[in-house]
């Protein structure tokens, strides 16, 4: 029982950073029917950035002796405004010029954006593995033979804050009516002065400042960054992002844990290096019954990637 | 067209002045040693240290007015060239050093992934090359005339489970490591043989995988800490390193934690930081608290490039004092440069006892050393502090 506790904690952790930046391709993909391949990278970028913020505040503030939880928030805050902006800039740069060419051709520009992304963090940073700065003093609770530690809860306590406020910003604001009208159709809802060069933008704000936040977090979890890091993780994400069902926000959320927990309990069970292959065969089976995911809507337009 | 004929003819003499010129030198009976090390490319620190160390030596034979064979001093000739970090290019420098500029003997290349094709290039053209720093057994299996300067794989494993063994008693095992990567799996699967002969059957109660680019690890371990291990043998590189060594004490694992030569590089405390204090691996040095020889060394190099030397450094120097041995113990030195490196390759083979900086040595027929490791703990200043010795 404890051995499945310690699991469910761990699957908890794990998913929570597969639902963050699965929330980001799903988003992207209700608005402008394309997967952001480029995503990974912006996760990437985000913890990056992140770093370099919180190296900031470190030296700002370490002197003064701020708590370790208010760099952390603060680090969060603006390491997510910040990375909100490569997602408008690829938008715009990237994006934009292909919003009328074949589907396929936008994905391609999403995998090159991706490696623009690693190939400059290279220059910028160099090859080296970078140690993300403990913001938190790590402690470890024992509960009855289970270890938890205060990462572990922060971790899991943010993401699901930002994916409330997420909820709350798409079903109760302006704004969110908006984007869910522009997911239901792309070229009327234009027509009645919504513009899609607001609402796509903000779509690539959101989705990339969730990558940021999900990136820092990840530093906090597993304090080593390195340049392809985002790559696997996004490609998983984006495996998430299909099984929550196509453009779906909850689907996405839910799907990501749901992966998370698939994984940490394929490997509870059997041999780890079975791991991938029996987790992701599940994956595989459980498209086979629900191609369109747990969430998914059966229209046409769903086939154009 | 006239034009072009000119030209070429102006390069056909330019060559064949150069190449008379060579000729000449040759005459003039220099020695010649190469140097093939990875200076770019994306580990351009052992680079930097291989080229370091060499110019350290030379500087030695400088002062001693050049290397003495039978009784007449010869002067000596470095020729360093870059690999980049690359197979290819191993081979091509290889190539180049031993046909163009007559090098006796190549020192280098320095990891496995360069010294096995460039071992090959070497052997071919019948000129001793000694590796410093390749672990893998290929380096210098069926290749008479391929060196290295550091211990194998097949002698690390099972002396690390060995090593448990005599200091602590343990008798359960677990082991983590990435499924997708050559020198994790071999040394994992070494190491577990070793132990299961020590201690029964089904002693390594967890042997869990990963593969690379894995950055969790909360599943494996959590199966590993359940098990009841005594210990936990982590033969992996140092970002990973960091990783395991991490989350494995999130989860309450207080036992001891293995390493291998891998976790060297001062790069494992910077990323690992407090967590991996206590740990031990085994080297093929360690800087902290060494004596003797070994210290003179270590002084010396951080007195001249105001760093503390590592494995790398350590194992260049013994490599390029074993090849000046065996040149010292040539009859005479013919300027016949088939001749002498066949010789060369003959008194490297039987150099037996040689005391070098990372202990002592005596080659195999296979070309590889024997010799000791070295078990390191890791100081509660991060230090990378010496154990033990481990002899075969």
């Amino acid at each position: 029982m404890e051995y499945f506790l310690q699991n469910f904690i761990n699957a908890l952790q794990w998913g929570s950073f597969y639902a963050l930046i699965a929330l980001g391709y799903s988003m992207v993909y209700s608005i402008l029917m394309l997967f952001n391949f480029a995503h990974g990278d912006i996760f990437m970028s985000g913890a990056y950035i992140g770093f370099c913020i919180a190296s900031l505040f470190i030296f700002l503030f370490g002197g003064v002796g701020a708590p370790g939880w208010l760099v952390m928030i603060l680090t969060i805050i603006v390491s997510m405004f910040l990375t909100s902006f490569i997602g408008v800039l690829i938008e715009k740069i990237g994006y934009r010029p292909l919003r009328n060419a074949p589907r396929a051709s936008a994905a391609i520009t999403g995998l090159m954006i991706g490696i623009i992304l690693e190939t400059s963090n290279i220059a910028i940073f160099g090859t080296k593995r970078i140690a993300f700065p403990p913001l938190v003093e790590t402690v470890t609770y024992n509960i009855a033979g289970i270890f938890i530690t205060n990462k572990k809860i922060i971790i899991v306590a943010i993401s699901l804050f930002l994916m409330a406020g997420l909820h709350f910003f798409i079903e109760k604001t302006k704004w969110g009516m908006a984007m869910r009208a522009m997911s239901y159709d792309f070229f009327i809802v234009p027509l009645m002065g919504v513009s899609l060069n607001v609402i796509a933008p903000l779509t690539f704000a959101i989705g990339s400042a969730l990558a940021a936040a999900a990136g820092i977090l990840y530093g906090l979890a597993y304090p080593v960054l390195d340049p392809y890091m985002g790559i696997l993780l996004g490609w998983k994400a984006f495996v998430a992002a299909i099984l929550g069902g196509r453009g779906s926000i909850l689907g996405a959320a839910l799907a990501g844990f749901l992966l998370g927990f698939i994984e940490i309990f394929t490997a509870m069970i059997f041999p780890s290096t079975l791991r991938d292959l029996i987790a992701y065969s599940i994956i595989l089976i459980i498209l086979t019954i629900r191609p369109h995911g747990f969430f998914g809507k059966a229209h046409s337009s769903s086939l154009r990637l | 067209m006239k034009k072009l004929s000119l030209i070429l003819t102006a390069i056909f003499f330019t060559l064949f002045a150069l190449s008379s010129s060579g000729w000449c030198w040759g005459k003039k009976k220099i020695i010649k040693i190469g140097i093939n090390a990875p200076i770019t490319g994306d580990i351009p620190k052992v680079g930097e240290n291989t080229k370091n160390t060499a110019k350290m030596w030379l500087e030695d034979i400088e002062k001693a007015g050049g290397i003495e064979i039978a009784g007449k001093k010869y002067p000596v000739e470095l020729v360093i060239e870059d690999n980049e970090a690359q197979a290819e290019s191993a081979v091509k420098v290889n190539t180049k050093m031993i046909t163009e500029d007559e090098v006796i003997t190549v020192i280098g290349p320095q990891s496995s992934k360069q010294a096995i094709p460039a071992g090959g290039v070497a052997d071919s053209y019948a000129t001793p090359m000694i590796s410093p720093w390749s672990t893998n057994p290929d380096t210098t299996k069926d290749r008479p005339y391929v060196f290295r300067g550091c211990f194998l794989d097949p002698f690390q494993g099972p002396m690390l489970a060995n090593f448990v063994k005599e200091e602590f008693g343990f008798t359960k095992a677990a082991v983590l490591y990435d499924v997708a990567s050559d020198y994790p799996k071999g040394l994992a699967e070494y190491f577990k043989q070793a132990w299961e002969k020590n201690n029964g059957e089904g002693s390594v109660v967890s042997y869990e995988s990963f593969t690379t680019k894995d950055a969790d690890f909360s599943s494996q371990l959590t199966k590993i800490i359940n098990s009841g291990a005594e210990v936990l043998f982590v033969p992996q590189y140092y970002n990973e390193v960091a990783l395991i060594v991490k989350q494995a004490r999130e989860l309450g694992w207080k036992k001891p934690i293995l390493g291998s030569d891998s976790w060297g590089s001062s790069e494992t405390i910077t990323l690992c930081g407090s967590d991996c204090y206590g740990a031990f691996f085994s080297t093929h040095y360690a800087s902290a608290g060494a004596e003797g020889i070994t210290k003179e060394f270590i002084d010396r190099y951080k007195k001249k490039y105001s760093y503390v030397p590592d494995d790398v450094c350590a194992l260049t120097w013994d490599s390029l004092k074993l090849a000046q041995k065996a040149i010292e113990a040539l009859v005479e030195f013919s300027g016949d440069i088939k001749k002498d490196r066949e010789n060369v390759k003959k008194n490297l083979a039987e150099i037996a006892n040689f005391e070098g900086v990372t202990g002592n040595m005596s080659f195999t027929p296979d070309g590889d050393p024997v010799k000791c490791a070295i078990i390191v703990k890791i100081s509660d200043a991060g230090e990378f502090r010496f154990y033990k010795s481990v002899c075969p």
